[in-house]
């Protein structure tokens, strides 16, 4: 008998007992769709915290300034202005793993357009802060180098400020704001980045040169930094190199002695991210096992069928002996037969698993993430499953008696 | 000689192992049966009728002895070779038909020629001569159980045809019958013979044996007497009011 002609007798063997085999189908169908469902969700969620970190920039270390302590009680980090304006500069130019690094200079004050007010972080920076965030305007431009450098009042505006002043859709590129009674130019909006990690709305903030900053909103204190310095490593490779270079730089500059205690502090997003993504991935992973192990459950119940099915067709096969079969004939054909089974829940289950994920995904607005390798996977894992819980029932029919099996009642 | 005998069974031999109780199902029985013959093997159960079926059916190998078919020691051949003997040499019928449930009559016929490697149209083909054979041609996409056993145990007939072998083996066949069908079942059975076929039938009905022309009797597991003697001819009585309740005639 060829393959062909096995497949067909196989087909309609299962055939004959359509409920039966449906059922037994519906444990793999089960199995395969819960593991796709999973993948596809956990995927997804890895996607989600990818987005989130991209959103915050890629590659990112933040320098708090030092700690305060008055009286024992510790002020915590960012209460004593310590990182001096020649620091950053050192930064740039001394640690080779830094592509840039960026002050935030940053207050909450009110915005005021020709007919509305609204307020919100105002930061002062320079451009490298757009380029270590991947930021860019999608309106008009970002202030440049030479902004900073004469301390022009011009200014950018998040997304959702740009809608509050101006209304949802409106250009406000040349219009003029007041912050602090000062009178500034916007010179651009920035594209939309969402929420940050923490559920903060990153689009609700203005950003202007730092010079400006220092000399129209802040006074006083030119020298230091009184904000928080944002530095974008070369590659995510390099974050913890340049952690650890900015920080013997620094020390060596605040002149701190060995074993004296660092007065600033360095945060490492990349470091988060890549943990927060580990986790992702870690909870893919679990869910992928969970839902495997309910294959396996499935590959259980076509080895229980497919028993009851070779007991039950005893005298089928002593008759098939009988005119003919040889016991690989017999061995192929019920090997057909749970491939067939577990091969079709398999396809079933891979459809349906898509359709779950996809219908979790528009009602909850969870990201999910189709992946084909995971698709083919799933359907050669439940072909494995066939053969695998097959082969034992089918060995156990190839190698009956025919005189026996004829006999069988 | 006219070339060997067609079965050629030389001092064999079967015992059984059940337990640690050996059972000497056969003891040394020799025979020959040549092309044509139409044989009739009866006993009492526990005989080793059955036993001799099984061994000329190649579904079992002797203890001891040789076994010829067509000139060939089958006693000792590997499995797939008797398989291949069982699919192109000899045919089956069974007391109980052993049709395959839920299967039409033409696909059980066709079950031989599987395993033959034969494609699906000739296959379909030849299937369909052996039923307008035994008379059933309308019966094709009959299942087993919208056939009476007649009519069952003529789809067997088929089947066990249908690879054109040289010899029948049925064991019981009218033993599920009433005994108008097991006429039809014998004349059909004859026809074949006259045909050519080689038919070996095991029965312990001694009407059913007077349709052989040679008759075994075994007991203890030898050959008692072996007598050729001019059969009976099967006539089935012409169609009746019985006709309409085949199969439910009662004792």
């Amino acid at each position: 008998m060829n393959l062909l002609q096995t497949i067909r007798v196989a087909l309609r063997a299962l055939r004959r007992s359509k409920m039966r085999s449906f059922l037994t189908t519906l444990g793999v169908v089960i199995g395969v769709s819960a593991v796709i469902a999973m993948v596809a969700i956990g995927d997804g969620a890895n996607a989600r915290v990818q987005k989130t970190f991209e959103a915050m920039g890629s590659n990112m270390l933040i320098i708090l300034p030092g700690a305060s302590t008055s009286g024992g009680a510790f002020g915590g980090f960012g209460s004593l202005p310590t990182i001096t304006w020649d620091d950053v500069r050192a930064i740039q130019t001394e640690v080779p793993a830094v592509r840039g690094a960026a002050p935030i200079l940053r207050s909450v004050a009110s915005v005021i357009s020709e007919d509305l007010n609204w307020t919100t972080a105002v930061n002062g920076t320079t451009p490298d802060y757009f380029v270590i965030r991947n930021w860019s305007a999608v309106r008009g431009q970002l202030f440049t180098a030479s902004d900073v450098d004469a301390g022009t009042k011009v200014l950018v505006l998040g997304k959702t400020v740009a809608d509050r002043l101006f209304g949802p859709g409106a250009d406000p590129v040349g219009q003029q704001v007041r912050v602090k009674n000062v009178p500034f130019q916007v010179v651009g909006v920035l594209e939309a980045k969402g929420q940050s990690a923490g559920g903060q709305d990153l689009d609700d903030a203005v950003f202007l040169p730092s010079s400006t900053y220092q000399a129209k909103i802040q006074g006083g204190l030119k020298n230091v930094v009184s904000g928080v310095v944002f530095i974008g490593a070369a590659s995510q490779a390099d974050t913890v190199r340049a952690e650890s270079q900015i920080r013997a730089l620094l020390r060596d500059r605040h002149r701190l002695q060995p074993g004296a205690d660092d007065d600033f502090s360095i945060r490492n997003l990349a470091e988060a991210a890549s943990a927060q993504q580990e986790g992702a991935r870690t909870l893919t992973t679990l869910l992928a096992a969970i839902a495997a192990v309910s294959l396996l459950v499935g590959g259980i119940g076509i080895m229980n069928i497919m028993l009851v099915s070779v007991t039950e067709r005893t005298r089928e096969i002593g008759v098939r002996m009988a005119v003919g079969a040889r016991a690989r004939d017999i061995l192929l054909q019920f090997l057909a037969e749970a491939l067939t089974l577990s091969i079709a829940g398999g396809v079933i289950g891979v459809v349906l698993g898509l359709v779950v994920a996809w219908r979790l995904a528009v009602s909850f607005g969870w990201p999910v993430l189709f992946r084909a390798d995971i698709v083919v996977v799933a359907v050669a894992f439940s072909g494995l499953v066939g053969v695998g819980f097959g082969l034992y029932p089918a060995f156990r029919a190839s190698r009956l008696d025919p005189i026996q099996a004829l006999r069988f009642e | 000689m006219a070339g060997p005998s067609l079965i050629r069974i030389e001092d064999v031999a079967r015992t059984y192992v059940m337990g640690d109780v050996e059972v000497h199902a056969l003891q040394g029985v020799t025979l020959t049966v040549e092309e044509g013959e139409f044989v009739a093997v009866m006993g009492a159960s526990g005989s080793g009728k059955s036993t001799l079926m099984n061994l000329l059916g190649c579904l079992d190998r002797p203890t001891r002895g040789r076994y010829l078919l067509e000139g060939q020691d089958v006693s000792r051949l590997p499995n797939d070779a008797l398989a291949a003997i069982r699919n192109r040499t000899l045919g089956f019928v069974f007391q109980n038909f052993n049709l395959l449930a839920r299967t039409s009559a033409l696909e059980n016929v066709e079950l031989p020629l599987l395993y033959a490697g034969i494609s699906t149209a000739e296959r379909h083909a030849r299937a369909k001569e052996a039923l307008a054979r035994v008379g059933l041609s309308d019966r094709a996409d009959h299942l087993p159980n919208q056939l009476s056993g007649g009519q069952q145990q003529r789809v067997a007939i088929a089947r066990a045809l249908v690879n054109r072998p040289r010899v029948l083996l049925a064991d019981e066949p009218t033993g599920n019958l009433d005994s108008r069908t097991s006429v039809e079942v014998m004349a059909l059975l004859q026809e074949l013979g006259r045909g050519g076929i080689t038919v070996v039938l095991v029965t312990h009905e001694h009407d059913i044996a007077e349709y052989a022309a040679r008759v075994l009797v075994m007991r203890d597991g030898r050959v008692r007497s072996d007598e050729r003697r001019t059969p009976r001819p099967a006539v089935p009585p012409p169609p009746g009011p019985h006709e309409a309740v085949e199969g439910r005639v009662g004792p």
